[in-house]
């Protein structure tokens, strides 16, 4: 398993140095249209943002952000190839252009956008470190940790706040970093360390995949900012600006009340703004190179930002997760989207 | 005469002649990779710049940021990437040199066990070496780590032995030595307890030969260098204590620790390479011709100088350099540590480092270098050893 992965990352290199022209202006989007479909890379395994099932069916709303990429480009949500990928491969992975597009619960930071050559195209889930610990040792915030033992993700920004809020509250730890998170999980549970800490969404996906949720409770101190959002490679702004549109289009359908169900109703309204967005009215698929009706396509075969959230984090799934700061603007969130004109 | 030399054919063109041709090609073929080299460089650069990707070396100044479990130099958060290297490095060339040591220990013993007279002896090593031989590395790993150490109890149900050696779940905890001033007398005494034994043996080695006359070399090289530093010991006053390991709050403090990453790492090597160094010893020493044997017993020679005079100084010949081998090998089998979580310079530096910097061509051409001039040093040492005990032929 390792050396496949050690591999694929000297593969990735070795690519990086041999592709004669792996990105240009435009390319992206004539490279996923010859292919006939987009190769999107997601987590190696995380309930709610991306899962495969037993017949390998992958759900999540990672994989969601892909599926709606997909119908607008194609106007067929399914023409999508997945890779999972560790922490350790993904931007790797992007640089290279092994996949189009990165969605991959992947922290937002000034180093990726800059040095790492990565564009970061919105933000799918506002979330925050946490940690994740056993009832049985009676702690009740992080300010207890003193001299714990740490379980945390290899190359994540997880890993250096980790070492920063401990640094900055002059306490003492052990950090244990695994590539997957499975391992960190199975470390916890086996008590190899006494606290998982990760983003708050993954530790509540990672708490119903262990043999007894109950025991572990997750701490109410948030230790950092983590804007979740799926990444693009610098340097081909088309194809930033149809991933960048497809999210934003998916959280101003949720505004206008617009939904998977309604859609087609909704191309009948007065209203100029949904008119314009389903294409009924002026041409703003042509700007992007798509089907005029690209966002009713994505709308209907994907859904909004609401029900996206819903149906894998949300009410509609065993997650349970609050909208919080991922609601709407206009309910006190920080979902906020420019318009579609 | 003069007529006949007149008549000789026209001088052939240059390119029919052998020696010019073939410098022709050599000259080509230099061209042509230089021109690879150079294509595959500058398509890099021209990608990198393309992309945006900052490249160079200047990220191993920058602050880090993040920890490591198992540093054997000073290291902190607020150390640099270039840190981060030499404690990765560190790691790797720990598990390693420990395994090259512990793996030829274990597979001499196993290798003279398989050529046992008894026979349940001989079976078990043979068992031992089928077994360990035919197993995936990285499976062995995982059984170390995830079904033998992870079975150990939580901190708080810590098997003790004495109140000084804990096992748990977080690892093996040893009373660590603390030296205090005057140690470096012990020291002083044993170095020069060594320079003594190595005296004595020389001299013992001219008077046997010159004379037929042995000298119990062993035990007094052992009263030697137990006895001296001993005896320096306490006339310093005892200038060594001892930090026990304590749990405090959540774990162990003090004392020395040995994480179980690092011990099913090394397990795991140990046994692996053990059981193909079996084998080379088997071979090696199967090398030697029986009548040598027979000459030996023949002579008068007892069976343990036999072995010690005759067949090993003979099989070493033939051990050392698949021997070699498995040293590389072992080495190199160590990066397999990435996936328990230890921190060697794959995870920790190709990894880790790699993804928080975004230097991927850097960060893999460094760690390359690093195992090719690993492996070549060990080469290097192994066939100056191997020259030193080759036959030398008249």
């Amino acid at each position: 398993m390792n050396t496949a992965k050690s591999l694929t990352i000297s593969l990735i290199a070795a690519s990086l140095l041999a592709s004669a022209s792996a990105v240009q202006a435009g390319a992206t989007l004539d490279a996923v249209r010859k292919n006939g479909f987009i190769k999107c890379g997601v987590s190696d395994g995380l309930p709610g943002f991306s899962y495969a099932d037993e017949k390998g069916n992958y759900s999540g709303i990672d994989v969601d952000v892909c599926r709606a990429v997909a119908a607008a480009v194609f106007g067929d949500a399914k023409k999508l190839k997945f890779t999972p990928l560790t922490a350790k491969e993904r931007l790797t992975a992007l640089q290279s252009g092994e996949i189009d597009v990165l969605s991959r619960n992947t922290t937002w930071t000034s180093s990726r956008d800059s040095a790492q050559g990565l564009n970061f195209t919105g933000v799918t889930y506002y979330d925050g470190q946490g940690f994740l610990i056993n009832k049985k040792l009676g702690v009740k915030s992080a300010k207890e940790l003193d001299g714990a033992t740490v379980c945390v993700q290899a190359g994540t920004t997880t890993e250096l706040n980790l070492s920063d809020y401990f640094r900055a509250n002059k306490m003492k730890f052990t950090p244990i970093s695994y590539d997957k998170s499975d391992e960190s999980a199975k470390a916890l549970e086996a008590g190899r360390c006494d606290v998982l800490t990760s983003d708050q969404s993954q530790l509540y996906a990672q708490r119903i995949k262990l043999a007894q949720p109950d025991q572990y409770v997750v701490l109410p101190d948030v230790i950092s900012k983590e804007p979740l959002g799926p990444v693009v490679r610098h340097g081909d702004d088309d194809w930033f600006d149809i991933v960048k549109w497809t999210l934003f289009a998916m959280v101003d359908a949720e505004e206008l009340g617009i939904d998977s169900k309604n859609v087609e109703e909704m191309k009948k309204s007065t209203n100029p703004d949904i008119k314009r967005m389903l294409g009924v009215e002026g041409d703003k698929g042509k700007d992007f190179g798509l089907a005029n009706d690209w966002i009713a396509v994505v709308i209907k075969q994907v859904g909004n930002y609401g029900e996206i959230f819903e149906r894998n984090v949300g009410k509609g799934s065993p997650l349970k997760i609050e909208r919080g700061l991922n609601a709407l603007w206009t309910q006190g969130g920080l979902q906020y989207a420019p318009p579609v004109r | 005469m003069t007529e006949h030399t007149a008549s000789l054919p026209p001088k052939p063109p240059f390119w029919n002649n052998p020696q010019i041709r073939a410098l022709i090609f050599q000259a080509l073929a230099l061209i042509a990779t230089v021109a690879f080299g150079w294509t595959i460089f500058d398509n890099t650069q021209d990608n990198l710049h393309r992309l945006g990707i900052a490249s160079g070396f200047g990220f191993l100044s920058s602050p880090s940021g993040f920890d490591i479990i198992q540093t054997l130099i000073p290291y902190s958060a607020t150390s640099s990437y270039g840190q981060v290297f030499w404690v990765a490095l560190l790691n790797t060339l720990l598990v390693s040199a420990l395994g090259v040591v512990l793996a030829t220990l274990l597979g001499f013993i196993i290798g003279v066990a398989r050529l046992s007279k008894n026979w349940l002896i001989a079976k078990l090593a043979l068992v031992y070496i089928e077994t360990f031989r035919n197993i995936p590395l990285l499976l062995q790993i995982f059984f170390w780590y995830f079904a033998v150490l992870r079975a150990a109890p939580a901190p708080r149900q810590s098997l003790s032995l004495g109140d000084a050696f804990f096992l748990n779940i977080r690892g093996l905890y040893l009373p660590a030595p603390q030296f205090q001033p005057g140690f470096g007398w012990v020291l002083a005494v044993l170095g020069s307890a060594v320079v003594l034994v190595l005296v004595l043996a020389r001299w013992a080695r001219q008077r046997q030969m010159a004379t037929g006359q042995p000298f119990p070399v062993l035990r007094t090289a052992l009263a030697l260098l137990l006895g001296l530093p001993l005896a320096a010991f306490w006339l310093t006053g005892s200038p060594l204590h001892w930090e026990y390991p304590e749990l405090r709050g959540f774990n162990f403090q003090g004392g020395l620790a040995v994480i179980p990453e690092m011990a099913s790492l090394l397990l795991a090597l140990t046994i692996y390479t053990a059981a193909f160094i079996a084998e080379i010893v088997r071979a090696g020493i199967q090398a030697v011709s029986h009548g040598q044997t027979e000459a030996s017993f023949s002579l008068g020679l007892s069976s343990h100088l036999t072995l010690r005079l005759i067949i090993l100084p003979q099989a070493l010949r033939v051990i050392i350099p698949p021997l070699t081998n498995q040293y590389l090998n072992l080495t190199k089998n160590s990066s397999l540590a990435a996936a328990i979580g230890y921190p060697d310079l794959v995870a920790a530096f190709a990894g880790t480092t790699l993804n928080q910097t975004g230097q991927a061509i850097e960060c893999i051409a460094i760690t390359m270098a690093v195992y090719l001039t690993i492996s070549l040093l060990i080469s290097l040492g192994m066939n100056w050893y191997n020259q030193h005990v080759a036959l030398v032929e008249r």
